[in-house]
């Protein structure tokens, strides 16, 4: 259908140009907040342990002594070509610390993603198929008291459960030291390195390290998950053309499925996208609960040591995954749902 | 953090002539029985922390902070439940029981405020972007947008980090950073719901018979948005526990020495989870579960009970009389 | 063929509410007849949205059935959810009022008709649904291009015509249009309606037409039942009623339409009745110009009137009117409706 992909892409197009502007907005605001504190980053970071000099000329070499106007252009343009600075305290291109690390959360973040889907569509669509029965109670009961634990709560009682009294599973890091140290790394996602090498072992130690993590993230958003697609589920029950349908004999899973669930789809992948702030939050308490080496915990290393360039470098990062997710999102949408597009 | 889908209902309308009390009651009495149980399970969690929070002094067996009785004998280390101690003490050397409970104060006061304070700058920017409109809302909303698509932790965590360099680590802090990351929310859903009152017939007949734009705003659409506001706030309210609770996890919440705080002794327990110490995590957590489900229920159970949407009558069986002979005459119902 | 296609006896629905039932159909009996179209006339809330719904057995939660609707040997009001489900479609189909919301915004024409044709004959071969569909559509006027198109793309009018299509590719026996037309204008209104008279006489479906526009009634309907607060009070073949109508409420409503003859504006004073607690014996009493004093007392039966049935006290039978019914009754000044 040649004017359904016309359409699609033009679609793309439109939105990706209106992302720009909040693209631009949030730069503006990471900018602003990184220079809220007062002084420079440069004598924050390391002021009193290095010469005045040595500070003075650390700071015009970053440019922090031009004016402020000429500091944000700066910053765009290094933003537009992936330059997010180098990390005061250990002199690292803040580019490589999203490269090495960041591969780390995304594994654990995807991995979660995948069970926060299933466990929340899945007991979601339960619930609200089955309304006001036992299974849907239960279900937005759990949904509600599992997003009301704090995942580092829930990694806490899962180190203590299954790493302490049944031993069952690691309880740090992402592998124990020996598979990290051979493993070849080719993608830096473990999983599937472990599975280009054909190093069995080295998987299945991943995978343990990989289990309580994950899923302690993957259930706690996948408690939200539940009531958003419940509700859907029930509101596009209730539409005109699921009584249509109905009044066609079509049989109720029919109903369920083809008519009413790909319909609360929409406004479901809507949410599941909103939910990746959420994802990356939860992956910074995660990584800190599970010594997990990804970015969440660089931030936290470099903000305790006021390292704000890397912070503002970090920061800006995740700012653009979100702007780009949100524009996935959209996409996706609007692959699904014809109307959508302008 | 789902916003619950807010209706327009015109003054006075739909929930018939009653007046006052009367008017809010209503809605009680027509709703579902699960609803309701909801809504008093909810209230009745709320409040117990909100008792304990208030009354934590003399409730709690010790000081937040002590690590020693009166006769100056120091508690023992990471002991585990007895009589002198139900909770266990933790590494400090200080009563878990006394934590958890002075914890709920710290809680409660943290949130309130911050809930006043996101509510008295994003309620009147809502309103007044929303029924302004013009470039000014436009770029509000950009703006705002920009803010809620970015993650509230890590923007709660630069916040609290800067403001501590100037005020200090305390409650006024972890409030501000809170309010701060919620204002964009508050501000979106009000401006929603300001937007498609606005629309509504009776708005336009208001303007039309020279209603000043204060008047319109106040009686009208104020008193609309505002019946929303507690089931936002609530349903907020139980998102920023957890928040707080993450702000103490990271250390960048509250200092140690000023108040108790869950994420805080979470934090220091995982640690002990690797030598099976279970109290000094399991209790501190299992008040934020509580506490934040007790909100969840109160808020959503509102909703269900106060959204006309998704709201559902209570249906009862019908039970068909016999039916009346030829000739005789048609009763009222049975 | 001999004999109604479906047969109504008595039938009550209600609704439970906290308090006392909502009574939308009260004691309704009426038949339909295959290549008949059967207009069911009445203003808003009197019950014939509900009437024809339980038909099919496709009300909301909190309904209750009472009495028969005999189709094909069985009771309709009995039956399980998944006998329903057989004769929904086939045997019965349904035209809806909206026809913007009725159809699936992510499934393309093609989709539901497949849909349908796989649930009730899907020992046909694709290609065969295929051409069955384009043939339902074709006699609608929708071209073959459009059938891989979606919902958003049609007007209200082409919309409802693909429902049309879409209710008549299983050839029906009974077709129940609940006010098919009302969100249409009166151009497209035309066209459905010369659809719809099609049908009876080219595929001897039975058609029940619900509708509060009496002048569709008298254009397309064979025979017309007047429907008051859940009751049926007059019917008749249409001509006959409109000549003359039997039951004051008819006589009423025929007065206020409005037509280019209309020099003055007239209307039915009051409101129709709190179906939770209708008015006693004949529930029209309150707003009726010739009530007499039997009428609040008794409700009055079915009696043949010519070519017609009627419930109405004016028309008999007299050996069941106490002494004295027959005075006129004295009306309370009637209030200005509450809006509920």
């Amino acid at each position: 259908m040649a004017g359904r992909s016309h359409s699609l892409r033009r679609y793309l197009l439109t939105r990706i140009a209106l992302a720009i502007p909040m693209l631009l907005i949030l730069l503006t605001l990471v900018f602003l907040l990184m220079r809220v504190a007062p002084g420079d980053p440069i004598s924050a970071a390391l002021g009193g342990r290095l010469p005045q000099e040595e500070l003075d000329r650390r700071r015009a070499e970053a440019g922090y002594d031009r004016p402020l106007i000429g500091q944000y252009l700066e910053y765009l343009g290094d933003v537009a070509t992936f330059d997010f600075g180098t990390t005061i305290v250990d002199n690292r291109p803040v580019t490589d610390v999203i490269v090495q690390n960041g591969a780390a959360t995304l594994e654990l973040t995807m991995v979660a993603m995948v069970i926060a889907v299933v466990t929340g569509v899945g007991i979601g669509t339960l619930a609200g198929r089955y309304r006001d029965t036992g299974l849907d109670v239960g279900g937005r009961l759990f949904g509600i008291v599992i997003y009301a634990a704090p995942v580092f709560y829930l990694g806490f009682l899962a180190q203590l459960v299954f790493g302490k009294w049944l031993g069952w599973l690691p309880t740090s890091g992402r592998a124990s030291p020996v598979v990290t140290f051979e493993l070849d790394t080719k993608t830096n996602l473990f999983l599937v390195d472990s599975v280009i090498t054909g190093n069995w072992e080295a998987f299945v130690d991943v995978v343990e390290h990989l289990v309580m993590p994950a899923t302690v993230l993957g259930l706690v958003i996948g408690g939200v998950f539940i009531r958003l697609v419940r509700v859907n589920l029930i509101q596009t029950l209730k539409g005109d053309y699921v009584e249509a349908a109905r009044a066609r004999g079509v049989g109720e899973r029919a109903v369920v499925f083809r008519h009413a669930f790909k319909n609360a789809l929409v406004p479901i992948v809507t949410v599941v996208g909103l939910q990746f702030a959420l994802l990356l939050s939860g992956a910074v308490l995660t990584e800190q609960t599970f010594n997990w080496p990804g970015i969440g915990s660089e931030l936290v290393r470099y903000l305790d040591n006021r390292d704000y360039i890397a912070v503002q470098g970090i920061i800006t990062f995740a700012g653009l995954v979100v702007v780009f997710v949100s524009v996935l999102i959209d996409f996706v949408n609007a692959w699904i749902d014809p109307r959508v597009r302008f | 953090m789902s916003m619950p889908a807010l209706e327009p209902v015109a003054p006075g309308a739909s929930l018939g002539r009653q007046r006052g009390v009367r008017r809010l009651v209503a809605p009680f009495r027509d709703a579902n029985g699960v609803s309701k149980a909801v809504v008093w399970v909810g209230a009745f969690i709320t409040t117990a922390f909100v008792v304990l929070a208030i009354f934590a002094p003399v409730f709690a067996p010790y000081e937040f902070d002590s690590f020693r009785t009166d006769d100056g004998v120091r508690f023992a280390k990471q002991e585990a439940p007895s009589a002198q101690h139900p909770f266990g003490t933790n590494v400090m050397q200080t009563d878990v029981l006394s934590r958890v409970i002075f914890g709920s104060r710290t809680a409660i006061q943290v949130v309130a405020l911050a809930l006043v304070v996101s509510l008295v700058v994003g309620l009147p920017l809502g309103l007044i972007s929303g029924y302004r409109g013009g470039p000014v809302d436009r770029g509000l909303v950009l703006v705002m947008d920009a803010l809620i698509a970015f993650p509230s932790l890590l923007f709660a965590i630069v916040i609290a980090f800067l403001l501590s360099d100037t005020f200090g680590r305390g409650v006024v802090t972890a409030a501000l950073a809170i309010s701060i990351v919620y204002i964009p929310q508050y501000f979106r859903v009000v401006r929603n719901h300001v937007i498609s009152v606005r629309e509504e017939p009776f708005v336009e007949a208001a303007r039309a018979i020279g209603a000043p734009p204060r008047t319109v705003i106040r009686r009208y659409v104020f008193q609309n948005v505002v019946q929303n506001v507690p089931v936002i706030a609530t349903l907020n309210a139980a998102d920023a526990i957890l928040t707080l609770a993450a702000l103490g996890f990271l250390g960048y919440g509250i200092q140690p020495t000023e108040a108790a705080e869950w994420g805080y002794d979470i934090k220091r327990a995982i640690s002990d989870a690797g030598a099976g110490i279970w109290w000094t995590g399991l209790y501190p957590g299992l008040a934020i579960v509580l506490l934040v489900t007790g909100l969840t229920l109160l808020g959503e159970g509102l909703n269900d009970v106060l959204n006309p949407v998704i709201r559902r009558r209570k249906t009862v069986p019908v039970a068909f009389p016999r039916r009346p002979e030829i000739g005789e005459g048609n009763e009222g119902a049975p | 063929m001999n004999g109604p296609v479906l047969s109504v006896r008595d039938l009550r629905v209600w609704f439970g509410t906290p308090g006392a039932p909502v009574r939308a159909v009260d004691g309704v009996t009426f038949d339909l007849v295959a290549g008949e179209t059967l207009g069911l006339v009445g203003e808003s809330g009197c019950g014939k949205s509900t009437l024809g719904r339980s038909l099919m057995g496709l009300l909301p939660e909190g309904a209750a059935c009472d009495g028969e609707i005999l189709y094909d040997g069985a009771n309709v009001v009995d039956l399980a959810t998944r006998e329903l489900r057989s004769i929904r479609g086939p045997d019965v189909a349904m035209i809806f009022q909206e026809p913007m919301t009725r159809l699936d915004p992510l499934m393309t024409i093609e989709d539901h008709f497949l849909e349908t044709l796989r649930t009730h004959e899907s020992d046909l071969s694709k290609a065969e649904m295929r051409r069955r569909s384009l043939d339902a559509l074709g006699g609608m006027g929708i071209p073959p291009t459009r059938f891989g198109q979606y919902p958003h793309e049609f007007s209200g009018g082409m919309r409802q015509r693909i429902m049309i299509a879409l209710a008549l590719v299983l050839r029906p026996r009974i077709v129940i249009a609940d006010e098919p037309t009302t969100a249409l204008d009166v151009l497209v209104e035309a066209q459905i309606l010369s659809i719809l008279s099609d049908l009876r006489r080219n595929f001897d479906t039975a058609l029940l037409l619900i509708t509060h526009n009496l002048g569709i009634v008298a254009e397309a309907c064979d025979r017309v039942a007047v429907m008051y607060a859940g009751e049926i009070v007059e019917s008749g073949p249409s001509a006959d009623v409109f000549r003359s109508p039997a039951h004051p409420y008819t006589r009423e409503l025929l007065a206020s339409i409005i037509s280019l003859r209309t020099e003055s504006l007239r209307s039915i004073p009051g409101a129709p009745p709190d179906l939770r607690e209708p008015p006693p014996g004949c529930r029209f009493h309150p707003r009726c110009p010739a009530a007499m004093q039997v009428c609040p007392s008794l409700s009055p039966v079915p009696v043949q009137v010519g070519t017609g049935t009627v419930r109405c006290w004016l028309h008999g039978p007299e050996a069941m009117i106490p002494a004295g019914g027959t005075a006129p009754l004295e009306h309370r000044t009637l209030e200005v409706a509450d809006e509920a």
